[in-house]
């Protein structure tokens, strides 16, 4: 069987605007994904359990708030201290062009835009996650 | 060391990574099952099923905080269904279970049907075994949103919930068979909407009439709850764990547990053999001449199957 990629969709912080994530959420469905979408208002700490408990492959924040630059060091970090720093963290909202790049260079995957075309994150993530995950002897 | 052994030292990570190697079927998932299957495992699995919409990740949020607070460990498998038609699901289980989420004793994993089509993955069984292994007291089973057929989560779990709404049909659709008969409890969610004292003595008609009021010696109860506002839960909790001395007292019977031994061995063996058969009837893509000779008109799909049928021997 294809390898199924599971990508951990959540909304960090207080803002209530959802409508971009969830079309973020249907085009990553429609391209073959298994997408968990865990809602509104969660804190790091949800998402980085979420996250695990799912086993997912990547973790994509919406942020419309301004808050970004709190919220994506702190699920890294967490994501760090759990030894799961090999789940991607990618996301997207109004974050201005210095931020994303202050957070790629921190470690974090793409932060898109404004009017990013699906196919542009749907391409990222088809290109970026295979083999991304560390392997383990299971048994 | 091993996934296997974070995993026995109670790891959750490690947990997690063992549910995606048997879900993903990957090499040597028969073996990881048979080192953690045991027969004689305490943990209760208890199932959620209904057609969609009628509230069931909420009842399993709110039974699963019941649990908790009578001190039980919890892991939950919500499963929400793959597009045939792209392969990609959208799992959204985990909104309803927000209050559960940031609890420690709580595991949730949300499972896409990925062709399955009995209101379950294929793989549900194996991850109710790992989550067994594991050592939760309550495993908590929710289905897709089912219609009348998608029953397996009946032959999985030791009590099987059935939730409907005031919406969900007059005294006919009460009558049908399928998803009315696999019930150990019924619950008529929603309560505070129109029509739900009309759908509730509908039941108790529908299985007095039909002397099903008691099954195996079990009085089927009929439950108003209003899951959201946590009305009934606890009634509905009460019962759950009546039908669990219920159930355990079956357990003590002669040819019960082998009953669904029996019937859990065929289930696996069906999917193996199914599987491996196929494989071996249609390799190096022979299918496509198949399809070939029947779009020409050279044949047609009943001789090619009993031709392939005499190719089958054991």
């Amino acid at each position: 069987m294809e390898q199924k990629f599971r990508i951990l969709l959540a909304k960090p912080g207080l803002d209530g605007h959802d409508r971009g994530i969830k079309v973020i959420a249907a085009a990553l469905r429609d391209a073959g994904f298994e997408v968990i979408y865990t809602g509104l208002r969660q804190t790091p700490e949800q998402i980085v359990e979420a996250a695990i408990q799912e086993d997912v492959d990547a973790v994509g924040m919406s942020i419309l708030s301004g808050a970004h630059m709190t919220l994506f060091p702190a699920v890294m970090k967490l994501l760090k201290e759990k030894g799961a720093e090999d789940i991607l963290l990618f996301g997207g909202g109004i974050i201005s062009e210095q931020d994303a790049k202050k957070l790629q260079e921190a470690g974090c995957g793409r932060i898109f835009g404004p009017g990013a075309p699906t196919q542009t994150v749907i391409e990222y993530l088809k290109d970026t996650l295979p083999g991304r995950r560390k392997r383990e002897s299971i048994l | 060391m091993t996934v296997l052994d974070r995993f026995y030292k109670k790891d959750r990570s490690a947990l997690s990574r063992i549910i995606s190697f048997i879900e993903n079927r990957e090499d040597g998932y028969l073996e990881l099952l048979s080192r953690i299957y045991n027969i004689s495992s305490n943990s209760y699995k208890i199932g959620i099923t209904g057609p969609p919409g009628s509230g069931k990740s909420t009842l399993v949020d709110k039974i699963a905080i019941r649990y908790l607070e009578k001190g039980f460990s919890v892991g939950i498998i919500a499963v929400d269904p793959t597009s045939p038609f792209t392969g990609g699901a959208l799992l959204g289980d985990r909104i309803r279970m927000q209050d559960l989420a940031s609890r420690g004793e709580v595991f949730i994993r949300s499972m896409a049907t990925r062709g399955s089509g009995g209101g379950l993955s294929e793989a549900t069984r194996e991850v109710a075994i790992a989550l067994e292994s594991y050592g939760f007291d309550i495993i908590l089973i929710e289905t897709v949103g089912v219609g009348q057929v998608e029953l397996d989560v009946a032959g999985l779990c030791d009590s099987t919930v059935v939730a409907l709404v005031p919406e969900s049909g007059d005294s006919v659709q009460t009558l049908k068979a399928g998803l009315m008969e696999i019930a150990n409890i019924f619950v008529v969610n929603k309560a505070d909407r129109e029509g739900s004292g009309r759908l509730v003595s509908e039941l108790r008609l529908m299985l007095e009439s039909r002397g099903q009021k008691q099954k195996e010696g079990w009085i089927l109860p009929v439950i108003k709850t209003e899951a959201i506002n946590g009305v009934g839960i606890d009634t509905l909790t009460d019962k759950i764990i009546d039908h669990r001395k219920h159930v355990e007292n079956l357990y003590t019977q002669s040819g019960y547990r082998e009953k669904r031994v029996k019937s859990e061995l065929i289930t696996i063996l069906d999917r193996k053999i199914r599987a491996r058969v196929l494989k071996e009837l249609l390799e190096d893509n022979s299918v496509d001449s198949y399809v070939k000779q029947i779009v020409n008109g050279e044949s047609d799909p009943y001789s090619i199957t009993e031709k392939l049928m005499r190719k089958i021997t054991i």
